[in-house]
């Protein structure tokens, strides 16, 4: 299976937990700020070199994931809510400050996806 | 409630001290992620979505007022102002720093309170009926053998290493409120013909990915041989349980790989040998220690005197308060399910009122249920007013226990690492769309309850109405079971069909509940109208709308 075109670097920073993204051979905590890696090559590449901050004690369990090919969004829920925080506490979390525009956004890409599924995954 | 003697401050105070150490070797790099992570689950610390999460033991779901200051007071310095009470009566803090972990331990140390045991593959929390010292229905407070069972189980030598999480249940009562059937072992209290009080034991019982209920492993066990026979049966499971599969490692699954017969001899053998061996006894004399720390309290000599007042008052007591075994005291449960709220969700403040009004109008004691409310164990009748009028500033007045809107749900993908779909949105929705009391009151007892994923946190398939939220090609998708209970009448809730989108399942619900109120003869609770009918009915009508759309 082909590597998808577009990922970004994330971990857990070991003091506090805290969701990191990896920019630059460093790491940021807001997702805007993160490095899209293009190409399975770069994002190896960004994974080896994460390998060093595990091994300096910095972050724990690094691992790419997809990002839309703009770059503006993770594929997955997963990612999405912890770029952002609780959906259900918008007060909280990387999203408490600026907003519920992402949360709105991912509202928006579930309505997409549901009325593109349609009735058919319906069997009776 | 049970004190700590020294022997109990040493032995947390020793683990706080030693998780510093370990904290600190994690953090300087001595010790590798892969060599802490044991540690820190067998400290109760997790690593979730957003931080690392902290699971607070509760033993037996008993809190004194101050200890439930002192969580308010973590919440407030450590976390981000609340925490979460869960299905198995403990309280978790989801935005924790490993830094500062070491000093919160420290902290509930010096209120007798600990994160031991609430993870990792050890016996967890020990937990019992949330009514336990102040219902009539007991044949005897289960909680002194609740604590003896953790003190039995806490750092055992023999069963530190299990093959999997292992949890432990006890009850006194005809009606369980513990899910007795739902655990790896329960004790449930009984009395024989003589009307001596012995022990029936069962096994085998668990959610996940395989639900199974518990099998009867002895109906009679003496007081002296129930830690010989608890012993027992975890010596059969250390030892004959799969280490291969993680989703095979679990007590249920031995007890129904080689049948539940097969399972009792090999007990009955251990038994024999450990009673052989004179080494395991639980002296009358210790249980009677033990029992002395859970004496009743001493309650005035009143009447029944209800106190009236108005329509939210009426309403409350209609469903939040339960009989108490002294005349002129009830049982008042304080829902932490608020239309609308995160369910068993408690802010800071919320805490400390709580433990104020239990110290100002009750024994100061406060009760955790699985289900995720608190309870106020022993109140006086006539308080009550004034009880419910300050829960109602607090915004923890309302009048949902055991209805519709009283809704189990784990945290799901909104904070856990395992999960595959957000649980609480859907409990918020639901709990909107029937927010109308009359309307509850209509439906009557009905116990929703949602998990984020298949490890089943949320106890769906012990709901009359379970939700399963699953990941369909990236997209919440969320499936019914019907006819789940995990009463004394416990049973595996059916899965209907086909999942719901996140915007279809409240509708979906909705159907069924009105299939019920079309389909129910008399007296019948939704569960009592699914045993008559089945599933039928309600799939034709929770699938009304895409037979519609298909036609």
């Amino acid at each position: 299976m082909a590597a998808p075109a577009s990922q970004m670097l994330t971990a857990n920073r070991l003091l506090d937990g805290a969701v990191v993204y990896w920019r630059a051979g460093g790491w940021v905590e807001a997702f805007e700020d993160g490095e899209v890696l293009t190409g399975e090559a770069e994002a190896k590449a960004a994974l080896d070199a994460a390998k060093a901050f595990v091994a300096g004690n910095v972050v724990v369990n690094p691992y790419l994931f997809e990002v839309h090919a703009d770059g503006v969004w993770p594929v997955k829920e997963r990612e999405i809510v912890r770029a952002a925080g609780p959906t259900v506490r918008r007060d909280l979390g990387k999203q408490a400050g600026r907003g519920a525009q992402k949360s709105e956004v991912r509202s928006q890409k579930s309505e997409d996806l549901h009325a593109k599924n349609g009735l058919d995954d319906y069997k009776i | 409630m049970y004190r700590y003697d020294e022997f109990d401050a040493a032995f947390v105070a020793d683990r706080v001290a030693q998780f510093r150490f370990q904290v600190e070797r994690r953090l300087k790099g001595e010790l590798t992620e892969d060599q802490f992570k044991p540690f820190r689950l067998m400290n109760g610390l997790y690593l979730q979505l957003h931080a690392y999460m902290l699971r607070i033991a509760i033993p037996y779901g008993t809190l004194a007022a101050r200890q439930l200051r002192k969580l308010a007071h973590i919440a407030r310095k450590y976390d981000k102002g609340y925490g979460h009470f869960t299905t198995r009566t403990n309280l978790q803090f989801n935005w924790i720093k490993l830094k500062d972990v070491p000093d919160i331990l420290a902290e509930l140390a010096s209120v007798e309170m600990h994160c031991l045991q609430t993870s990792g593959n050890c016996v967890r929390n020990v937990t019992a009926d949330h009514f336990a010292g102040a219902t009539d229905e007991e044949i005897e407070d289960p909680r002194p053998l609740a604590e003896i069972i953790r003190q039995w189980s806490s750092l055992h030598p023999e069963f530190t290493f299990l093959a999997r999480k292992f949890k432990i249940a006890v009850g006194a009562t005809p009606h369980d409120r513990a899910a007795l059937k739902w655990h790896d072992l329960a004790v449930e209290i009984v009395k024989n013909e003589e009307g001596r009080v012995g022990y029936k034991v069962i096994a085998g019982g668990g959610m996940g990915r395989t639900p199974y209920l518990a099998q009867v492993m002895s109906e009679w066990v003496e007081r002296e041989d129930i830690l010989a026979y608890l012993e027992a049966v975890l010596r059969v499971y250390n030892q004959d349980s799969r280490r291969d599969n993680i989703h095979k490692q679990r007590l249920k699954i031995l007890v129904n790989a080689i049948g539940p017969e097969e399972m009792r001899a090999r007990v009955a053998r251990e038994f024999e040998e450990i009673k052989r061996l004179g080494t395991l006894q639980l002296p009358a004399e210790e249980l009677e220690r033990i029992r002395a720390y859970f004496a009743p309290p001493r309650f005035e000599t009143l009447a029944d005197d209800m106190p009236v007042g108005d329509e939210d008052f009426e309403a409350w007591k209609k469903t939040n308060l339960h009989r108490h075994r002294a005349p002129g005291y009830a049982i008042a449960t304080i829902s932490l399910k608020a239309i609308g709220a995160v369910p068993g969700d408690c802010t800071a403040e919320q805490m400390e009122a709580i433990a104020d009004l239990a110290d100002e109008f009750s024994i100061p004691e406060i009760r955790v249920s699985h289900e995720q409310n608190l309870v106020l164990p022993h109140v006086r009748q006539r308080d009550l007013p004034a009880i419910h009028a300050r829960l109602k500033e607090l915004g923890l007045a309302t009048a949902n226990a055991g209805l519709v809107t009283d809704i189990i749900a784990c945290p799901g993908l909104d904070y856990c690492d395992l999960a595959n779909a957000r649980s609480i949105p859907i409990a918020q929705k639901i709990a909107e769309r029937f927010a109308d009391l009359d309307r509850q009151h209509d439906i009557g007892e009905l116990k929703i309850k949602i998990s984020g994923c298949i490890n089943a946190c949320g106890h769906h398939h012990a709901g009359h109405i379970g939700i399963l939220g699953v990941d369909k090609k990236g997209v919440e998708f969320y499936q019914l079971q019907l006819g789940g209970s995990g009463a004394e009448d416990a049973a595996i809730g059916e899965i209907m069909g086909p999942g719901f989108g996140e915007h279809e399942i409240t509708g979906a619900v909705e159907r069924v509940i009105e299939a019920y109120l079309k389909l129910r003869a008399p007296g019948e609770r939704f569960l009592d109208t699914y045993r008559r009918v089945g599933m039928e009915p309600f799939k034709n009508m929770a699938y009304l709308e895409q037979l519609y759309a298909a036609h």
